[in-house]
């Protein structure tokens, strides 16, 4: 793959934005995050898949490098098919990746690490065949968990949310929203330092999405965990990271880096701001090309009839 | 499924159908006997076939030949249910293994394996074992068939979720794949529970020396068709009554 060029620009370009932005900063909480001990390492990771066709292969990660701190909130933002799922797949140990580290606090990944690592995914992960409230006794003995107090913090992750009324109900009784509610509420209950979310919100509206997401500023300002979050929303990317992480076309590459200076919680108003839209324009700008490419790349294979790697 | 409520047979109407339809069945047997449509030779009225009936149940005969053809059924039963569904559930593991084995258990399941039964005969003698063995082989194939798809469909999202909170294979079974499967098992095992009837009966019929389907082919064979229809309705009766107990039993798992 013909890729220094390119790729020592966008690592330019994130070691920029990064420094300049840590030294920027007065305010405590970002001074702290910039303070904070590494919690998700990412070195070198390069992820291959075989196509359809033996020989074929498909190149979904490209040395991707990436350090996030603990209590850090950041965004993968990126073109369709770039490889965002699959980051914070091999993050959380659910995918081997073909070469490259990933570690989280000093332990290297080799798996899935209950005790460390939350899922939140796009679609409902809530065992249909359970109640709201088995499902979280479920996940606890997953865990291992000892604690006896389970009930207790089910309840309260689930009023965090305010879902507390539905502990009984099975999944399928509740809305698509309402579930996605309860597997942010099973995200907290874990009780890991770290949540991964992959487009937590992507099957809702607009309006449930942005009530949401104020919810989720609000509940992780008090926790301080560490959060990674996928998006395909600029607003939303915008309103709660910390830091955002645009990836590039497939195969993805880290195109460049951006830092949002707003304490947690953030209010409304944030929306509102002048600074707001700025970020989101030049976010905007920064992903239009990639965005391009990736469409001209589609058309390019339905008129080739095959999908290329 | 949607489809499940509409045929719910616990409603005032159905019931009230049912009952009917049993009362014109009666109704038209006293029809037909009675008024002379049909030769008492061949089907004789209901009252002697209740005579019949309270003969063989007084007499003990009922209670001999039921004990064996039972005990035959339920055998047969977990010879196909417990390596059906262990061999299910292995098979389902990779896709490769899924469409290898499929298509042969279910051209199997579509030859009669009737044809075979006189071999059973060789194998395992005349007594209530070639019997289970054939019931159990005939039934071993609709558990096998459904529970390969009911745990190869298991959807991949929930054993991700399952296996980043942690679970172990043996959690993963017990609260991913049991319970995602278990509607499709129940139908396996409810066609099972009918195969292993049918071929346990009906091998009795062609061929024992002992059990109901035995009784039957003797009376018919002496012409004694009150005390064949006798054995009939029994038969009838029960099947009904356990047909009643397993749409109980899925019910009851469904509202999970
Ligand atoms: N298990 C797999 N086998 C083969 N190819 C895969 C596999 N998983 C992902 N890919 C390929 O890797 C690339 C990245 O996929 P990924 O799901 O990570 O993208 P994404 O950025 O999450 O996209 P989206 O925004 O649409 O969710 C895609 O081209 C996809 O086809
Ligand atoms: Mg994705």
């Amino acid at each position: 793959m013909p890729m220094s060029a390119t790729q020592q620009r966008s690592q330019g370009q994130q070691f920029n934005r990064g420094r300049g932005a840590g030294d920027a900063v007065m305010d405590g909480k970002s001074k702290l995050a910039a303070d904070a001990p590494v919690a998700i390492a990412v070195e070198h990771v390069t992820q291959r898949f075989d196509g359809r066709r033996p020989g074929q292969q498909v190149l979904a990660l490209d040395d991707v490098s990436l350090e996030i701190r603990a209590g850090e909130f950041l965004c993968l933002l990126g073109p369709s098919g770039c490889g965002k799922s699959t980051l914070l797949n091999i993050i959380g140990g659910l995918n081997r990746q073909t070469s490259g580290t990933v570690r989280i606090g000093d332990t290297v990944v080799r798996g899935p690490t209950p005790s460390q690592v939350a899922f939140v995914f796009q679609e409902s992960t809530l065992f249909p065949w359970y109640t709201v409230l088995e499902n979280f006794k479920v996940s606890s003995d997953f865990q291992r968990s000892q604690a006896s107090t389970w009930n207790d913090r089910a309840m309260s992750a689930l009023r965090s949310v305010g879902m507390e009324n539905f502990a009984n109900h099975y999944p399928n009784q509740l809305s698509i929203g309402m579930k996605q509610r309860i597997n942010l509420a099973r995200g907290i209950f874990l009780d890991t330092p770290i949540i991964l979310m992959d487009e937590p919100f992507a099957a809702l509206d607009e309006q449930t999405r942005m009530v949401l997401g104020e919810d989720l500023s609000v509940l992780l300002a008090r926790t301080g965990k560490t959060i990674v979050f996928v998006t395909h929303s600029l607003a939303e990317a915008v309103f709660l990271a910390d830091r955002i992480v645009v990836m590039t076309a497939r195969p993805g590459r880290i195109k460049a880096t951006l830092t949002v200076e707003e304490p947690h919680p953030r209010s409304p108003d944030f929306m509102l701001a002048p600074r707001f839209s700025e970020i989101r324009n030049e976010l905007f700008a920064i992903l239009r090309d990639e965005i391009r490419q990736t469409v001209a790349a589609m058309r390019e294979a339905r008129d080739e009839g095959v999908v290329d790697g | 499924m949607a489809e499940r409520s509409a045929l719910d047979s616990s409603g005032i109407v159905p019931r009230s159908i049912q009952v009917g339809f049993v009362a014109a069945v009666i109704g038209l047997w006293f029809f037909l006997t009675l008024g002379g449509h049909v030769h008492l030779l061949l089907l004789p009225d209901p009252v002697k076939v209740w005579y019949a009936m309270v003969q063989l149940a007084v007499s003990g005969q009922l209670w001999a030949a039921a004990k064996v053809t039972l005990l035959s059924i339920l055998k047969a039963y977990f010879t196909a249910v417990i390596p059906g569904l262990a061999i299910g559930f292995l098979v389902s593991r990779t896709l490769r293994s899924v469409q290898f084995f499929e298509p042969i258990f279910s051209g199997i399941f579509s030859v009669p394996l009737t044809l075979f039964f006189p071999l059973f005969i060789f194998f395992f003698g005349i007594g209530p074992n070639s019997k289970i063995a054939y019931g159990g082989l005939y039934a071993f194939f609709p558990v096998v068939i459904t529970s390969i798809a009911a745990f190869a469909n298991t959807d991949q999202l929930y054993i991700r979720a399952a296996q980043s909170m942690g679970a172990s294979q043996l959690q993963l079974f017990r609260r991913v794949y049991f319970p995602s499967a278990l509607p499709g098992i129940l139908t396996g095992l409810r066609i099972a529970t009918v195969v292993c009837v049918a071929s346990v009966l009906g091998g009795e019929t062609i061929s024992s020396t002992n059990g109901v389907g035995h009784a039957i082919a003797l009376q018919a064979e002496l012409m004694e068709t009150a005390r064949m229809y006798a054995w009939v309705v029994y038969v009838v009766v029960a099947v009904v009554a356990l047909n009643m107990a397993l749409s109980v039993i899925e019910t009851r798992t469904e509202r999970k």
